[in-house]
């Protein structure tokens, strides 16, 4: 296979005495949609905030499409606008429109036109259903709209992976279904992705593989249908167990 | 009496004029000098951040009155010799400056943490991150402590008339001692400063109101 999009080998990474990640090794290649599941606490958003070193690690190496992640300065921040993040929280700019949340990062890191920003933000909102509000606040849109102009901001910067956190779960459940929905084309047109969520419906649809965690480790890796149906390990066994209740 | 203000109304209206300029100019000095000091309290750099804690504690602990001497004579020493009024609005900015910052800077202990994760995810480097998204959201949060500075600043002014500034104060203190009408010389001047300052605080709370965050 040809080399991974991201390679992560042998990250450790404390919090003060906390180990939160302890030994990870991982690989996403391109065009992948990798799903991370997990106890509450167990690193799934650690790990995915090193990737774009939102969180520095103390030991390991990340490498995005062979570049080794640079510290601090104009490198990380080129690099980080190749790495679409889309957060539980939404974390739209809540004094900019939708339109000027989408176009900030292609104009200001980007350096590109603005003319020509916005016509490809006009399109991406379009594209995830949320065209008419371009000219709204954040505050004025529900959670659903709110996570897709989150999307579409993040895809603004034409990144070579997506990476989200939780993004479903701080929404209403009428809300949860559009924003997978545009979580579903991604995959299938072929972006690669990260994802942390519970939603096993995604997960089954679109992810080439599950990875599950527990206490700061990758216990297991696994195709979907196999691991949620026959899982290899005790601990996700158990895991599922709990969360396939209701 | 009314004869007292319509002889003298250029004189007031002079006054008025030195007061208006020396405050806008210090205020827009101040501004600067708090998203300055603000900006490098918040960096990572720990040199910046003794930096701006040291200003704001020098210049929020010494005496207004003070900083003007400083600044009229300390810089005087130094062979830097100024008029009157450019030393007043430099030291008054500075001294409001350092008020400023600790504003501003609450502001952007107010905007959530998440707004500055959003903008470095998309690539942003700290200064950017500071003034496309973390400053102008945290100057809407304090727009209300902005304009009780400006206020503050404002009726500050008045003690540039002890290094020779012609501001309103000085007129009326002047008009004091060339008239004798103590009482209408110094009515003239604070119904100007009273006016100025209502309408002022009616525009901040307009302010308020229209760029104030909804969240
Ligand atoms: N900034 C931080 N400082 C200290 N400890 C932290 C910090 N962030 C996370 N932790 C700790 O690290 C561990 C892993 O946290 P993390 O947020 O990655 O878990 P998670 O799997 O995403 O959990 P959840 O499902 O609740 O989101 C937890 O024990 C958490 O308390
Ligand atoms: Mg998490």
């Amino acid at each position: 296979m040809a080399d991974a999009l991201v390679t992560m080998t042998g990250i450790n990474k404390w919090y003060g005495e906390l180990h939160a990640l302890k030994d990870v090794n991982l690989n996403v290649h391109e065009g992948e949609v990798v799903v991370v599941i997990g106890p509450s606490g167990s690193g799934k958003s650690t790990l995915i905030r090193t990737i774009n070193r939102l969180e520095p690690i103390q030991e390991g190496e990340i490498l995005i499409d062979g570049e080794r992640l640079p510290e601090e300065g104009k490198g990380l921040a080129k690099l980080r606008a190749e790495v679409g993040m889309v957060f539980q929280s939404f974390n739209l700019f809540a004094h900019k429109t939708i339109l000027e949340n989408v176009t900030l990062g292609p104009v200001k890191v980007l350096k590109m036109d603005k003319g020509e920003a916005e016509q490809r933000a006009r399109d991406l909102l379009e594209r995830v259903g949320v065209g008419h509000q371009a000219d709204k606040y954040p505050a004025e849109l529900s959670g659903g709209q709110q996570q897709r102009v989150a999307i579409a901001r993040a895809l603004a910067m034409d990144p070579k992976i997506m990476l989200f956190d939780e993004p479903t779960s701080a929404l209403d459940p009428e809300m949860i279904n559009e924003v997978l929905q545009v979580m579903l084309d991604l995959a299938e047109g072929g972006t690669t992705m990260v994802v942390v969520t519970h939603e096993m419906g995604f997960a089954r649809s679109a992810a080439d593989r599950v990875v599950f965690m527990d206490k700061g480790e990758i216990v297991e890796e696994n195709d979907p249908e196999s691991f949620y149906h026959n899982a290899d390990t005790e601990r996700a066994r158990d895991f599922l167990s709990k969360i396939i209740t209701h | 009496m009314i004869e007292f203000y319509t002889d003298n109304a250029q004189r007031f209206i002079d006054g008025t004029l030195v007061t208006v300029r020396l405050a806008l100019l210090s205020f827009a000095l101040s501004v600067v000098i708090g998203v300055v000091i603000a900006s490098c309290r918040v960096s990572p750099v720990g040199p910046l951040q003794r930096f701006a804690s040291g200003y704001v504690s020098l210049f929020r602990n010494l005496p207004l009155l003070i900083i003007f001497f400083l600044a009229l004579f300390g810089l005087g020493d130094l062979g830097f010799v100024y008029g009157g009024f450019a030393t007043a609005a430099v030291a008054l900015g500075m001294y409001t400056g350092a008020y400023m910052a600790e504003v501003i800077r609450s502001g952007i202990n107010s905007v959530s943490s998440g707004q500055a994760e959003a903008g470095r995810a998309i690539g942003l480097g700290f200064i950017a991150l500071l003034s496309t998204i973390v400053i102008p959201q945290a100057v809407r949060t304090v727009i209300a402590p902005i304009g009780n500075l400006f206020i503050a600043n404002f009726k500050n002014t008045a003690v540039a008339l002890t290094i020779t500034v012609t501001d309103l104060t000085f007129v009326s203190r002047q008009l004091i001692n060339q008239t004798a009408e103590t009482w209408l010389s110094l009515f003239g001047a604070a119904a100007i400063y009273t006016v100025i300052l209502l309408f002022v605080g009616w525009g901040f709370r307009a302010l308020e109101a229209r760029y104030a965050i909804k969240r």
